[in-house]
């Protein structure tokens, strides 16, 4: 029996004020609903062009579930197209990145395209001779999706051929970007290495709303980072040690609430929004030896301390994306199922700058993101948690009210104390915008 | 010992893997030169350890953090703990140098982890590298290469 399908208002009704119902992060149905509606009428990351540097170089991934190849095309431009043969449906590559040269070709009946998609050859062609296969919807090749924008090397596609424009889109938070990159001296980030691949059995918005949840580090996180701020205490050594980088990426997750109040959230329309507005656990790491001079040099001394005064801890990009510009990483949250998130962790090189930097960003990831890190295993124990608990009737709402005011207007930028959940609410109430944009009905 | 035989060398790697499966991590953390470290790469035929991504790269303090953490009241993911549990083929000495006191042994091995109803089963190659100081073996190096270390993974607790 459907519940949701094509009906705005059982949609709208999940969503209130201070709360939302459990069916967002469990039901298949609304799962099903986000993939059709959400993930097609907005903006979603879809790769750096970084790992598709040269023509017909390739990656494949997902755009919510629908699979995609982002490819260099042989006028130099990235594009992203539909993973799917117009012939019978196979993937036309399955490996993570690649190479395929000036065309695609089906390894299934040979039906090859060009690097846009349009159809090149198909063996064989005249069994197709008076069928009228030029009136079909196959001979249009692999089909882009609706649009492409390529901001900064950051690529975001929209499935839907129409839907909000990029920049009415992300607006200001477009800045959290531009400050990831102005911390290249040459304005330019390179991917580094695979990402770590993390497999959550949790729904994907658990994992975009812990981003900005600013009360949960002193606690989910004592076991990592508390027992390391004793253990270096304990540790016997000489009077005035610095600390080794490993301790300063992980101890400033036992910051007092007062320092997570005092550090701000901002929020932008559209469900995109930031903590760290003042300061961040980011903020207090040692400067390596060169960078600032490099810096200086590149941009000028106002500017270069412009750049690098700004420390924004986590950037939501909504739907499914984080960044953290201090320390140039994106981690993009792939839903799989409504219980099933595959959140893939990426580096990048700020080109031109130290590698000691890439080495305290390769660190971080390491010791906060991957399936091996004693961060992410708490995290991951209270998303699953989470998951099973809402299976419970002892309630059935979700529970985003704190800092709470009534009329708040998400249309407005605003920035406030870094313990409320405002940004919590931003999203949900983006959520119900893009769900319900392309289904019918009135407003 | 005056130099290890081969027996000794196996013997040790093999006595390793135990002590993880019984849970004597002290034990087990006093098998390590101070300035060693322990490697587990994410990308096939990885070479860097420091500018990409590794799914751990443990100095003497991180190791001993993480055993610390594992007898934490608040150690969440630890409630209730993980069990691990190692097959090994006998290992290689693909190294000897009694002059220097060094050598290396490449052992495959299946890993097993458990907690509460799941159960994961990793198949790995361990690339020890041991130094004898004061009599004792001791690990300078040891690196760990999971056969699919490029797949998504949901949580891996201990020390493989």
């Amino acid at each position: 029996m459907s519940r949701y399908a094509s009906d705005r208002r059982a949609i709208e009704a999940l969503v209130r004020p201070t709360e939302v119902h459990r069916d967002i992060y469990i039901d298949e149905e609304v799962f099903e609903l986000e993939m059709k509606h959400l993930f097609a009428n907005t903006w979603v990351f879809v790769g750096h062009e970084s790992q598709t540097p040269g023509k017909g170089d390739y990656i494949t991934t997902e755009i919510g579930t629908q699979p995609v190849i982002m490819v260099r095309h042989t006028d130099g431009e990235i594009r992203v197209l539909h993973n799917r043969c117009p012939h019978k449906g196979t993937k036309i590559a399955i490996d993570r990145a690649g190479n395929t040269g000036k065309f695609f070709r089906c390894p299934y009946h040979a039906w090859s395209f060009k690097t846009d998609g349009c159809l090149l050859a198909i063996p064989l062609r005249k069994g197709y001779k008076d069928t009228g296969l030029e009136e079909s919807e196959s001979v249009k090749g692999m089909a882009p999706v609706g649009a492409v924008k390529n901001y900064r090397g950051f690529v975001f596609a929209r499935l839907n051929a129409e839907g909000p424009d990029f920049e009415d889109f992300f607006g200001q938070s477009l800045s959290s970007i531009d400050n990831m990159v102005d911390r290249s001296p040459e304005g330019r980030l390179e991917v580094a290495g695979p990402p770590l691949r993390y497999m959550h059995r949790c729904n994907w918005k658990m994992l975009v709303e812990n981003q900005t949840d600013t009360c949960h580090p002193m606690v989910a996180h004592e076991s990592s980072a508390g027992t390391a701020i004793e253990l270096w205490e304990q540790m016997e050594k000489p009077e005035g040690t610095k600390k080794p980088m490993a301790m300063e990426v992980i101890a400033p997750f036992m910051s007092p609430y007062e320092f997570f109040e005092n550090m701000g959230i901002r929020t932008w329309p559209n469900g995109h929004g930031h903590t760290g507005v003042h300061h961040s656990i980011h903020s207090d790491y040692s400067a390596i030896p060169g960078y600032f001079e490099q810096m200086v040099a590149a941009y000028g001394e106002e500017r270069a301390r412009a750049i690098l005064g700004e420390n924004r801890h986590n950037t939501v990009y909504f739907p499914n994306i984080m960044i953290k510009g201090p320390i140039q990483q994106l981690r993009l949250f792939k839903p799989v199922a409504a219980n099933r998130t595959l959140v893939e962790s990426y580096i990048y090189r700020l080109v031109g700058a130290p590698d000691m930097l890439l080495e305290r960003t390769a660190m971080y990831n390491r010791l906060i993101n991957a399936p091996t890190s004693m961060v992410g295993h708490d995290d991951l124990e209270m998303y699953e948690r989470a998951q099973e608990g809402l299976h419970s009737d002892g309630l059935e709402w979700v529970n985003v009210q704190r800092l709470y005011a009534p009329d708040e207007n998400f249309d407005e930028i605003a920035v406030e104390n870094g313990t409320t959940e405002r940004q919590m609410r931003n999203q949900f109430h983006a959520w119900t915008k893009y769900m319900t944009m392309t289904m019918g009905g009135d407003a | 010992m005056a130099f290890p035989t081969r027996d000794d060398l196996i013997d040790f790697v093999y006595e390793e893997a135990r002590m993880l499966d019984d849970g004597r991590f002290d034990e087990w953390l006093d098998l390590w030169t101070p300035d060693s470290f322990y490697w587990m790469p994410l990308d096939y035929n990885q070479q860097d350890d420091r500018h990409v991504t590794s799914l751990l790269h443990e100095d003497a303090f991180m190791r001993k953090l993480r055993i610390e953490r594992f007898k934490g009241e608040r150690t969440f993911s630890q409630k209730p703990k993980t069990r691990c549990h190692h097959v090994l083929q006998r290992p290689f000495i693909d190294h000897r140098d009694d002059e220097k006191g060094e050598y290396t042994t490449h052992t495959s091995f299946h890993y097993v982890e458990t907690r509460l109803d799941d159960q994961i089963l990793l198949a790995a190659t361990a690339r020890h590298e041991l130094k004898l100081i004061d009599g004792r073996l001791k690990i300078t190096h040891k690196r760990v290469d999971l056969l699919n270390s490029d797949a998504a993974f949901g949580n891996i607790q201990m020390f493989l």
